[in-house]
C-alpha cells in the first residue's frame, strides 16, 4: 500500500531511473544469463538458450587444459602481491608526506605522483617497453653503466612478475595515498598538542597517534581489496606479456581472451570466465560483509 | 617554538630528498620517451638519449601526422569523448538523484540500488557480453563505444553519496515551492554540486579517452578504432615501420620504429597531460566529498 502511494506521488523518481535500468538490463543482466553457454556446445546462430546442453563437459575440459592451472596460479600470485604492495607503499608515502611542512613541496610531490594513475596501460606499456628495452632502453643503460648485465624485464620469466607488480605499484601508489592523506588530516590536532606536552617525540607521536588514527581506513581498504584476489589486471598484462612470458604472466582474463576471441571457443572461454566470476563474487561478498562488520562500511 | 633536534632535521632532509626522487621517478619515464620522440633514430638506438633530445628533429611527428590513420583515430576518440561524457553524466545524475533519497521517502530505493550494485559484484564474462552487444547490432558504430559503458555504477555511488550530504531542507523547500523532482535536481542540486560534478566529469572524460579494449572488441574495421585502440594495435604489431610507411630514405635515416612509436605514445598522452593540471585541482576535494556518508 505504502509502495503504491509513493508510486503515485513520486513517479518522476521512478521515471528518472528508467534509462539507466534499461541499459543495465541489456548490457549487464542479459550477458549475465549468457553464462549458460558455459554448459552448452554453443553455436552462434542458435543463440544463448537453444544450443546443445552438455552439462559440465566444458569445465572438465578446462581443468585438463595445460594452460588453465598455471594461469589460475599466476592470477592469484600476481593479484595478491599487487594488493600487498598497493596497500603498504601508499601508507608509507602518505606518512612521509605528512611530515613535510612546506605546502608547496607537498603539493608539488602530490601533483607528480598522482600523474601515472591517469595514463592508460596502453600508453604506459608503450613507455615501459621503451625504457625497459635491453637494447638502448634507459633503465638497462643505467644498469650496464653500473657494471651489471642488462635485464630483459619483459622477456625473462624470472623478472616478468616482478615487473608487473612493480609497475602497477608505481602507477597507483600516488593516487592511493589520497585516502590516507585525507584520513591523516582528520586526526584531531589537540591529540598531538597533548602528546607534545607529555614529552612524546615525533616518532612516538607517529606510532601512538598517527598510525592508530588511520588504522580503521587501513583495515577497511585491506578488507575490500580481498575481492580483487583474482583481478591481476587484464589491461596491464595484455599489453605487456608475450608468448615467451606466458608461463609466469598468463592470467585467467588473458586466457579467456585468447581461448574465446583468438581461438573462437566460446563455450570453453565462458566456462573459464564463469569459474573466475563465481570465485570473485564469493570473495567480494565476503569482503563487503566483513567490511560492514568491522568498519560499519556500506556501499551506498 | 622549540628548536628541532639534529636527528629530526636529518630526517626531514632525507625525507625531502626521498620524496623528490620518488616524484621524479613518476615523470622521468615519460620525459625519456618524449626525448626519444624528438631524437634521431641513431641516437635512440645507441641509447644516448636521456631526458633531452639528441639531434633534435620533429621528423617522427611529421611522419605520424602524414599518416591518415592517426587523425582518423583521433577524431573517433574526440567524438566518443564528447558524446560519451554527455550521456554518462546525464545518466549519472538522473540515477543518483532518486537513489539518494531516504528509503522512508522512496521505499523502492534500496531495491533499485541493489539492481545497480549487483552489476559490479557479478558479470557474465567476456564472451556473453560480446555476444549481447553483437545482438543489439551496435557493432562497428560509435554507440558500441558509448552505450555498453554508459551506466557507471561507481560514479553513481560517488554522486549519490554527495547528494545525500546536502541539507534536506533544500529539497523540501523546493518541492513545497512547487518544483518537481526534475527541476529540483537541475536547478537546485546540480548548481551546488559543481565540485563533485566536475570530478566525475573529468574522470569520465579520462576514462573515455583511455579506454581501448571495447574498441578492439566492438569495432570490426581498424579504420574505426579510437586512438587508444589504434595505439594498442600498433604496439602489439611490431611492424610499425611498415605501417608508418617510411619509404623516403631521408626520413628513414632519422625516424625509426622506436622514435615513431614514441611520438605516437606522446601524442596519445598529450590531451591527458593538458587537462591534468585542471583535473588534479578538482579530484581530491571531489573524491573526499563524495565519500562522506551519513
Amino acid at each position: 500500500m505504502r509502495v503504491l502511494k509513493s508510486f503515485k506521488r513520486d513517479y518522476t523518481l521512478h521515471l528518472m531511473l528508467v534509462p539507466a535500468l534499461l541499459l543495465v538490463l541489456v548490457f549487464s543482466y542479459y550477458p549475465m544469463f549468457g553464462f549458460v553457454i558455459a554448459f552448452e556446445k554453443f553455436v552462434a546462430y542458435k543463440g544463448f538458450f537453444h544450443s546443445k546442453w552438455v552439462g559440465f563437459d566444458n569445465f572438465r575440459y578446462i581443468f585438463k587444459m595445460p594452460d588453465f592451472l598455471p594461469a589460475f596460479r599466476n592470477t592469484a600470485i600476481i593479484a595478491i602481491l599487487k594488493i600487498v604492495g598497493n596497500l603498504i607503499v601508499p601508507i608509507v608515502i602518505a606518512l612521509l608526506l605528512n611530515e613535510v611542512r612546506q605546502t608547496f613541496i607537498k603539493r608539488g610531490v602530490q601533483i607528480l605522483v598522482y600523474l601515472p594513475h591517469f595514463l592508460s596501460w596502453v600508453i604506459l606499456a608503450g613507455i615501459l617497453k621503451d625504457i625497459l628495452s635491453p637494447s638502448g632502453g634507459i633503465v638497462n643503460e643505467l644498469i650496464t653503466a653500473l657494471g651489471f648485465k642488462p635485464i630483459f624485464f619483459l622477456g625473462d620469466n624470472h623478472w616478468f612478475r616482478f615487473t608487473l607488480i612493480a609497475s602497477d605499484v608505481w602507477k597507483e601508489f600516488g593516487f592511493n595515498t589520497i585516502v590516507y592523506t585525507a584520513a591523516l588530516t582528520s586526526i584531531n590536532p589537540s591529540l598531538y598538542e597533548a602528546a607534545v606536552v607529555d614529552g612524546a617525540s615525533r616518532w612516538k607521536q607517529t606510532l601512538y597517534i598517527t598510525l592508530p588514527g588511520i588504522v580503521p581506513i587501513i583495515i577497511l581498504l585491506a578488507t575490500i581489496s580481498l575481492g580483487n584476489v583474482l583481478n591481476a589486471g587484464f589491461d596491464q598484462v595484455f599489453n605487456l606479456y608475450s608468448p615467451v612470458t606466458y608461463s609466469t604472466g598468463d592470467i585467467l582474463d588473458t586466457l579467456v581472451y585468447r581461448v574465446g576471441i583468438v581461438s573462437a571457443q566460446y563455450s570453453v572461454s565462458t566456462a573459464i570466465g564463469l569459474f573466475k566470476s563465481i570465485i570473485s563474487f564469493v570473495l567480494i561478498c565476503a569482503s563487503y560483509g566483513l567490511a560492514y562488520r568491522l568498519a560499519n562500511y556500506r556501499i551506498f | 617554538m622549540i628548536k628541532s633536534s639534529l636527528s629530526r632535521r636529518t630526517f626531514l632532509v632525507c625525507n625531502l630528498v626521498f620524496l623528490t626522487g620518488l616524484s621524479l621517478l613518476c615523470v622521468l619515464p615519460i620525459l625519456n620517451v618524449l626525448a626519444v620522440s624528438f631524437s634521431s633514430a641513431g641516437a635512440a638506438a645507441a641509447g644516448e638519449v636521456r631526458f633531452w633530445p639528441v639531434d633534435f628533429n620533429v621528423k617522427a611527428y611529421e611522419v605520424v601526422m602524414k599518416e591518415g590513420k592517426f587523425f582518423g583515430a583521433f577524431g573517433m576518440s574526440v567524438e566518443r569523448l564528447l558524446l560519451g561524457t554527455l550521456i554518462n553524466m546525464v545518466l549519472c545524475v538522473l540515477t543518483a538523484y532518486p537513489l539518494s533519497k531516504d528509503s522512508k521517502r522512496f521505499p523502492l530505493r534500496t531495491a533499485y540500488a541493489w539492481i545497480f550494485v549487483f552489476t559490479i559484484l557479478f558479470n557474465g564474462g567476456l564472451i556473453p557480453w560480446y555476444l549481447a552487444v553483437k545482438q543489439t547490432h551496435l557493432l562497428d558504430t560509435i554507440w558500441a563505444l558509448i552505450l555498453p559503458g554508459a551506466v557507471n555504477v561507481f560514479n553513481i555511488i560517488l554522486m549519490l553519496n554527495f547528494f545525500r550530504g546536502l541539507p534536506k531542507e533544500l529539497e523540501e523547500s523546493s518541492l513545497i515551492d512547487g518544483a518537481g523532482h526534475l527541476k529540483t535536481l537541475f536547478l537546485i542540486f546540480l548548481p551546488i554540486s559543481l565540485p563533485s560534478l566536475a570530478t566525475v566529469t573529468l574522470f569520465t572524460m579520462v576514462g573515455h579517452w583511455n579506454s581501448w579494449f571495447d574498441g578492439l572488441m566492438l569495432m570490426k574495421s581498424p579504420d574505426r578504432y579510437p586512438l587508444a585502440t589504434y595505439l594498442q594495435s600498433i604496439e602489439i604489431d611490431l611492424s610499425t615501420l611498415r605501417q608508418l610507411n617510411l619509404t623516403d630514405p631521408d626520413t628513414a635515416r632519422v625516424v625509426s620504429n622506436r622514435t615513431g612509436r614514441a611520438a605516437q605514445i606522446f601524442m596519445t598522452a598529450l590531451p591527458i597531460l593538458i587537462v591534468y593540471p585542471f583535473l588534479q585541482k578538482y579530484f581530491v576535494s571531489g573524491l573526499v566529498m563524495g565519500s562522506v556518508k551519513e
